[in-house]
């Protein structure tokens, strides 16, 4: 329908609805995402700069928020290089090949995901725990995994596991496989297809996956929290630092640090958003 | 494949068969006993009823605020869309206690809710709030592609037929949604069932009235009663793998009723 | 090169995509694989190429098996029906992949790489475009680009699957040409999978058409049009008149009314007429052994084509092919007279 005929006629318009239910529509949406979303992000950045910005500097400055910076940049690296190789493998196996239980292998990949937070702790903690499988082995061989780096990296991965695989899949999915046997065709070998066809072409979902993966690495709480231990200045990621200064009504330091976590999140949000442009760009069948 | 398959096994498979292998320390009696006593029985229906009417809330906020996104342009659209995705980025924590600032008794929202004697923050309307923030992203996501590539002819045969718009959104629009809607509430509400970290800061934890089961399962473990914590763990392990395996029927039935284009 | 295929079976669950396939391609030959969808000439190709594998049979090139060697060792040209260019590359990096994946010991040096690929950019004509990705080419550029990708590694066998499949007509016509031109030129021997009857005979050397996993006949377009060995041959390739008949006494009857033709031996029992359109000779009324009146005609080009609705218990129409200086009415009634013909039997 035209400009022209919409001016005309716009009460007969069969594509709308009258401009006031419009009007409501959108002020509601509006409203609701301002006050669940919008406000509470506010509040944070608000809350970390009630006392000043030099406030804001020294809390950041303390050695137990600096140590928690430090163990949440080590636990993402760990976890999100591991979940990259995996996942991409995962991805791979399941986009290129048929072969029985695949069904179960996805549904495994998804499990992290609709698992509570806390389970995934707590799974870890029954098997590495003073009463777990292993534990009176670990002790035996004096080996920490719980309440120190190691367990809170476990949990990591396990949380963060879907979020490469997942989004790697229905893209490689669509890609099929004639150019990985074009390029065998002509005689690549399977790395030489991987690194120089295959790779290539997932490069842009493969970091959305990756950018998914730290985002949630790094913000992780409930399970980690389960299986940390809360040692100040050692097993304190941010997200836990967060709640003890919160609990301690040291609100403009627990504040500072939730506003690093929400800044990655803005940023990570931001990259999100020009990325799924370039997928959909590329998304643009080549070869019709 | 091998290398994928044991990796899967190591950090997924072994973990979850541990916790249904320590559920087999406890007998039958005693699983029960835990699972029906008056603290966990409450902190499940707890967590079960407020997601519930959170996903309620979302399912129908989640249709408008999608309707919004996709039917009609207004100032800010992008942006509000952009938006939709922080529930899901934010890190629990700090929604934990950005929602818990905001709601205090003098916090921006709970002053103004406190002059009208509704009381948020440490409360279960807390925990309700919080579940609504974090399942947000779920119904919205599921349903605006759906919307999104629904095709306009449709829309055009129901006008031409003569129906009015009520009836062409009412009868023709929403019906063609009712797999995504679903699919986005069983999501959320599953989220939510399982959300700690935003949930137990606004909640005020007290148990059998403000305590969702997921904390319980926390202090169970705190006071090294690992059985405990198994045995709810189980029960809500159980019932996520319910939404999950409804969420998969529903797509499929959704694709065998209506066949992607 | 020589291919020989023997007892080849390739079963896709229930479905047996190949069902023991014997096929021999002598050195040089440009050979087309011809049937409709799901007749198995995919499959076939791609077990050539090794990109399948059979459940049994044998494959060899020059009595060589070549089973025993995956894809990447069997220096065979694949032509993807969808040309499955790299489209992250360039044009020119398409094409030159084939010769940076060797290892390095027998890898040409950049030089020789970029003479390499310059010569077939300019074997296809295409050379201007060595810089463009492939989502800036046109069909029939992807096409050509797909086939000095393919020619790059020097093949010993060329494969290609569907190649003019998804382009337009026009196109179609000068890329067939064109490729029956290159392959006079190149002497490669080759295969190329189409369900275009036209496309088969008028690029291939030899036709092999398949039916359901099966090969059907073996021969030179000439051959396979006009001495089709099996009904789906007649069927399939040249449009044709079937009328169901019964052989007894010797004569053909058609609703029990003999014709005028020879059983040529054939066996007493039902049976299928099959003619093709142009090999129906029409006269005046009375004088052959089919009697049927005119509905309607059509000219264009050389021929006019009648709808005939022959006398007689079946009410068939049948659409036969004329010369234009013959006079046809819709409402006359003519007489039909098959010149050429076969019989096979009725089932299916």
């Amino acid at each position: 329908m035209s400009e022209q005929a919409l001016s005309h006629q716009p009460r007969d318009d069969v594509h709308t609805e009258p401009g006031a239910i419009r009007f409501v529509i959108v002020a509601l949406a509006v409203l609701f995402l301002l006050v669940f979303v919008v406000l509470p992000l506010v509040v944070v950045f608000a809350s970390a700069f009630s006392r000043g910005i030099s406030a804001y500097f020294t809390a950041l400055g303390q050695p137990e928020a600096l140590a928690a910076i430090k163990l949440t940049l080590l636990i993402a690296a760990i976890s999100v290089s591991l979940n990259l190789v995996f996942g991409v493998i995962a991805a791979w196996a399941i986009a290129k090949f048929d072969f029985a239980g695949k069904t179960f292998l996805i549904s495994l990949i998804d499990l992290p995901f609709s698992v509570s937070p806390v389970i995934s702790g707590l799974v870890f903690v029954l098997l590495f725990g003073a009463q777990g499988f292993f534990g009176p082995w670990l002790q035996a061989h004096d080996v920490r995994i719980l309440f120190a780096v190691p367990g809170i990296a476990l949990a990591t991965i396990f949380v963060t596991f879907p979020f490469v695989a997942r989004a790697l899949i229905p893209l490689m999915q669509e890609q099929g496989t004639q150019e990985e046997e074009a390029a065998i065709s002509l005689g690549a070998s399977g790395l030489q297809t991987f690194f120089r066809v295959t790779l290539p072409n997932i490069k842009w979902g493969l970091l959305y996956g990756v950018l998914l993966c730290n985002a949630r690495a790094m913000g992780e709480f409930g399970a980690v929290s389960v299986v940390s231990g809360h040692i100040r200045g050692e097993t304190n990621t941010m997200p836990l630092l967060v709640e003890i200064l919160y609990n301690e009504y040291q609100f403009v330091a627990s504040f500072a640090i939730a506003s690093l976590l929400a800044m990655l999140a803005l940023i990570t949000l931001l990259a999100k958003t020009i990325l799924e442009r370039r997928l959909d760009e590329r998304q643009v069948p080549s070869d019709h | 494949m091998g290398l994928t398959l044991t990796w899967l096994s190591v950090i997924i498979l072994i973990p979850l068969a541990g916790l249904f292998l320590k559920t087999f320390d406890l007998s039958l009696e005693q699983f029960w006993g835990i699972v029906t006593s008056r603290r966990t029985l409450n902190a499940l229906k707890i967590s079960f009823g407020l997601s519930f009417a959170a996903a309620c809330v979302n399912l129908v906020m989640g249709m408008i605020v999608v309707w919004a996104l996709v039917r009609y342009k207004f100032p800010g659209r992008r942006l509000f869309d952009a938006i939709v995705d922080i529930p899901f980025a934010l890190p629990t924590a700090v929604a934990g206690v950005a929602l818990t600032q905001l709601f205090a008794q003098k916090g921006w929202l709970g002053a103004p809710l406190a002059e009208l004697g509704i009381k948020v923050a440490f409360t279960p309307i807390g925990i309700f709030i919080a579940m609504v923030f974090i399942g947000i992203p779920f119904v919205v996501r599921t349903v605006q592609p759906v919307l999104q590539d629904l095709d306009v002819e449709i829309e055009e045969a129901a006008a031409s037929l003569g129906a009015g718009r009520w009836h062409t959104v009412f009868r023709v629009i929403l019906p063609s949604l009712v797999p995504a809607l679903l699919t986005g509430f069983a999501l959320a509400f599953a989220r939510a069932v399982g959300e700690y970290g935003s949930v137990i800061f606004i909640a005020g934890n007290l148990p059998n009235v403000s305590e969702i089961a997921p904390l319980l399962i926390v202090i169970r473990l705190s006071e090294f009663r690992y059985a405990d914590a198994t045995a709810i763990a189980v029960v809500m392990l159980m019932a996520s793998f319910l939404i999950i395996f409804a969420v998969n029927r529903l797509q499929r039935w959704a694709q065998t009723r209506m066949p992607a284009q | 090169m020589t291919i020989e295929v023997r007892n080849l079976t390739k079963k896709f669950g229930d479905f047996a995509a190949l069902d023991n396939v014997d096929l021999r391609v002598a050195d040089g030959e440009l050979l087309a694989l011809l049937g409709p969808s799901g007749s198995g000439k995919t499959t076939l190709l791609r077990i050539i190429a090794g990109l399948d594998w059979p459940d049994s049979g044998e494959v060899s090139f020059d009595g060589e098996n070549a089973l025993s060697r995956g894809a990447g060792e069997r220096h065979v040209g694949f032509v993807f029906q969808h040309y499955a260019l790299f489209r992250h590359m360039t044009v020119f990096e398409n094409v030159a992949f084939g010769l940076r994946v060797q290892p390095r010991a027998v890898r040409k040096d950049e030089a020789a790489i970029r003479a390499r690929v310059k010569e077939l950019l300019d074997l296809v004509q295409l050379d201007w475009l060595s810089d463009r990705y492939p989502s800036q080419l046109s069909g029939g550029q992807r096409q050509r680009i797909a086939l000095a990708r393919a020619l790059a590694i020097e093949p010993r066998i060329l494969l290609l699957d569907e190649p003019f499949g998804a382009l337009d007509a026009k196109v179609r016509k000068e890329l067939r040409q064109w490729l029956r031109t290159l392959h006079s030129e190149i002497h490669v021997t080759s295969i190329f999978v189409t369900h275009d009857q036209e496309e088969a005979l008028e690029v291939a050397n030899r036709v092999v058409v398949m039916d359901k996993g099966r090969i059907e006949q073996v021969g030179t377009p000439g051959d396979v049009y006009d001495n089709p060995a099996t009904a789906f041959v007649h069927g399939f390739i040249g449009e044709s008149i079937v009328l169901p008949v019964e052989v007894r006494d010797g004569a053909v009857r058609l609703d029990g009314k003999a014709l005028n033709i020879a059983a040529n031996g054939y066996a007493p029992g039902a049976a299928k007429l099959f003619i093709r359109r142009h090999d129906m000779q029409i006269g005046p009324a009375g004088s052959g052994s089919l009697e049927g009146s005119v509905k309607h005609v059509r000219s264009f080009g050389p021929i006019q084509r009648a709808e005939i609705a022959l006398r007689g218990e079946g009410k068939t129409v049948i659409e036969i092919d004329a010369p234009r200086d013959r006079e046809l009415q819709p409402g006359d009634t003519v007489s039909l007279q098959p010149r050429r013909y076969r019989l096979f039997a009725a089932q299916d």
